[in-house]
């Protein structure tokens, strides 16, 4: 085992601080301490409560990043307070170091948050095994490991909300279930015991937007167990194909249209993408169209170099293909 | 130095809505004498939308495309952030998965290629960056940036997910704080804009489905920029270009003020540096109109 000598660093940190019983707005409280190199983030909330300001708020409770509740943002990157480095945090951003809530909109008292968003959402995909169980069994109900793996960890998530408040799209458009929600959807859809059914079909929904994430990656790079929620939103979709229950809109038939224009040309047809997405709403992108059509940005389906080798593709296309639409 | 020599995989955009992209990329690659072999076999990576609908036939496509850089024992070359995803996600996937590797394999051995795992993928914003030097450019600069505010924008998917950038790129780079487009600006002789939304999302995903999301991103993005006093900004990806440069109308009305910036394709920004023509770098193919040259 190597032995790791402890650093000490000066950080200065500005801290938001409200009470929304008492202020108007927010205000910033600056502070400046010797951190070192063994403390975590929620280190330094304690001395503040401790050492300077006892009215100081912030949630904890298990300090070992089980319970969710410290979730915080450092320099606007979503955080758990008990389980980053503060090295990390240095690493990351430097030695002055702005510590908010997770949103400071929804703040509450300091650190503290109304997560009321968070929970409604999470509740809404029926967070829960949907099964018939016999209550008196006569033996264990087993799980293969196999099924097990299904469900990729997203049964690890600790409902932190650190994903969800970095999601651009949450706060974009009050409907998007968000990451977390999306994630803890996909744990119970992919149980083989759960046998809900609705589940599936309500993230499918238009509203709910399973298919408007952008793909960002902002809650996969800030999970804290690691879930990578964007993947299993991409496993929804892909579930949705499967299971027959994707509906037959502009999202679907977005993803669908690439195999479509792949099989035709091996590359994209970007215009022919755009058509078989959205049908007779082709209208509406006609003033973009015009303008990039003069300045020499469109192709005509005609003039489109297809892919050298466009026999292997097509055969690969037939041999390879899991999915009917 | 040795002649630097890559596969290039254009994407589906550089050839048909970002053609300046592509020629961009080849005006800039012969000023620093990079040999580009383009696959023309390849495909289109489908874009991280095809793996919605099948993700193992997404695999295959992306493993063949692979298996022809690997053909020339070369390392793959990316200009687009997207491209660069699926392709490097692809490799890291099958890389550490024996068991999808053989199934994908099988499939690839049906046309008689074979995925090995021995190129690696980069995006060219890297290659410029960390194979050529950023030195070696700074020397060859004759027309220095030095009156432009220029403001980089990153892309998600050169940056996000941090692990995948790590694996296949030399440069660390930070997630939040990333720096390998402003070295390049400054390389340039131009002054890097920092502001909020540099390393945040365009929209460009959802632009079909969620239209409002997509044009909000946008706006807020070059409204960013604006406010920090940008002349213009530059993005190593064509469909962060699609979205900033002809989208700004939809934008502005979603964000409620006016918005538009010229927006230039790194390799237009290293080429203008470089010397090279505004024709040789396609600046006549912006919708928002490039003023300053
Ligand atoms: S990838 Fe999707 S869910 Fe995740 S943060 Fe981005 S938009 Fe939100
Ligand atoms: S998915 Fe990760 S970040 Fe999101 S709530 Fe669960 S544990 Fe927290
Ligand atoms: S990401 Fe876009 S440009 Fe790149 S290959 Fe896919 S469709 Fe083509
Ligand atoms: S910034 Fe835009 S184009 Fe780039 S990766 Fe994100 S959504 Fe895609
Ligand atoms: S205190 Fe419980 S997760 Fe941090």
């Amino acid at each position: 085992m190597s032995t790791n000598t402890i650093t000490t660093q000066k950080v200065n940190f500005k801290v938001f601080r409200f009470n929304a019983d008492e202020d108007y707005l927010p205000y910033y409280e600056d502070y400046s301490m010797d951190v070192t190199s063994e403390e975590v983030v929620l280190d330094i909330l304690n001395r503040i409560k401790w050492d300077h300001d006892g009215s100081f708020s912030y949630r904890r409770s298990c300090r070992h990043g089980i319970c969710g509740a410290c979730a915080i943002k450092v320099n606007g990157r979503s955080t758990l307070a008990c389980k980053e480095s503060m090295t990390t945090m240095v690493e990351y951003f430097g030695n002055d170091l702005t510590i908010e809530p997770l949103s400071t909109k929804r703040a509450v008292k300091d650190m503290i948050i109304d997560k009321g968003d968070f929970w409604e959402k999470h509740a809404a995909v029926t967070p829960y095994l949907v099964a018939d169980i016999d209550e008196s069994p006569s033996c264990e109900n087993l799980v293969s490991p196999q099924d097990a793996e299904e469900l990729d960890e997203a049964d690890l998530c600790i409902q932190c909300g650190a994903c969800h408040y970095a999601c651009p799209v949450v706060e974009i458009n009050s409907d998007f279930f968000g990451p977390a929600a999306f994630a803890a959807a996909y744990r119970f859809e992919a149980d083989v015991r759960d046998n809900d059914g609705q589940r599936l079909i309500d993230v499918n929904e238009e509203k709910q937007g399973v298919w408007d994430c952008v793909k960002c990656f902002e809650c996969t790079e800030v999970c804290p167990k690691d879930i990578n929620p964007f993947e299993k939103i991409t496993k929804l979709h892909q579930m949705a194909f499967k299971k027959g229950v994707a509906k037959n809109n502009v999202a679907t038939r977005h993803a669908v249209g690439f195999l479509h224009s792949i099989k035709k040309h091996g590359v994209l047809d970007e215009g022919g993408l755009v058509l078989y997405s959205e049908g007779p709403s082709i209208v509406k992108h006609i003033p973009v169209a015009l303008q990039m059509f003069r300045k020499g940005k469109i192709v005509m389906p005609w003039n489109i170099q297809k892919s050298d080798n466009l026999d292997e593709i097509q055969k690969l296309i037939k041999s390879s293909s899991t999915v009917k639409f | 130095m040795k002649k630097l020599k890559y596969a290039l995989f254009t994407g589906c955009t550089a050839k048909q809505s970002t053609p300046e992209q592509m020629m961009s990329t080849m005006a800039v690659a012969k000023k620093l004498n990079i040999e580009l072999i383009e696959l023309t076999e390849a495909s289109c990576c489908g874009a991280s939308h095809l793996q919605d609908y099948d993700d193992f036939l997404s695999l295959v496509l992306n493993a063949r495309n692979i298996a022809y850089a690997e053909k020339h024992a070369l390392t793959m070359v990316t200009i687009c952030n997207t491209c660069q995803l699926n392709t490097a996600m692809t490799k890291h996937r099958l890389d550490r998965n024996p068991e999808l590797k053989a199934r994908v394999n099988e499939k690839l051995a049906e046309v008689g290629l074979e995925y090995k795992g021995t190129s690696n993928v980069i995006h060219f914003l890297y290659a410029i960056i960390d194979d050529f030097g950023l030195d070696k450019i700074k020397e060859m600069v004759v027309k220095p940036l030095s009156e432009f505010n220029i403001a980089p924008f990153y892309g998600c998917h050169n940056i996000r997910p941090s692990e995948l950038h790590d694996e296949s790129h030399q440069q660390k780079e930070n997630p939040y704080n990333p720096n390998s487009l402003d070295d390049l600006i400054i390389a340039c002789g131009g002054m890097n804009v920092d502001y909020e939304e540099k390393n945040k999302c365009c929209g460009f995903h959802v632009e079909l489905q969620a239209p409002h999301t997509a044009a909000v991103l946008t706006g807020t993005a070059i409204a960013g920029a604006t406010d920090q006093n940008a002349d213009m900004m530059v993005t190593p990806c064509p469909l962060c270009h699609l979205k900033l440069d002809t989208q700004t109308k939809g934008a502005s009305e979603a964000i409620g003020r006016e918005v538009s910036l010229p927006v230039l394709h790194m390799q237009q920004m290293v080429g203008l540096a470089l010397g090279c023509s505004p024709a040789e770098l396609g600046l006549k193919h912006h919708v928002t109109d490039v003023n300053f040259v």
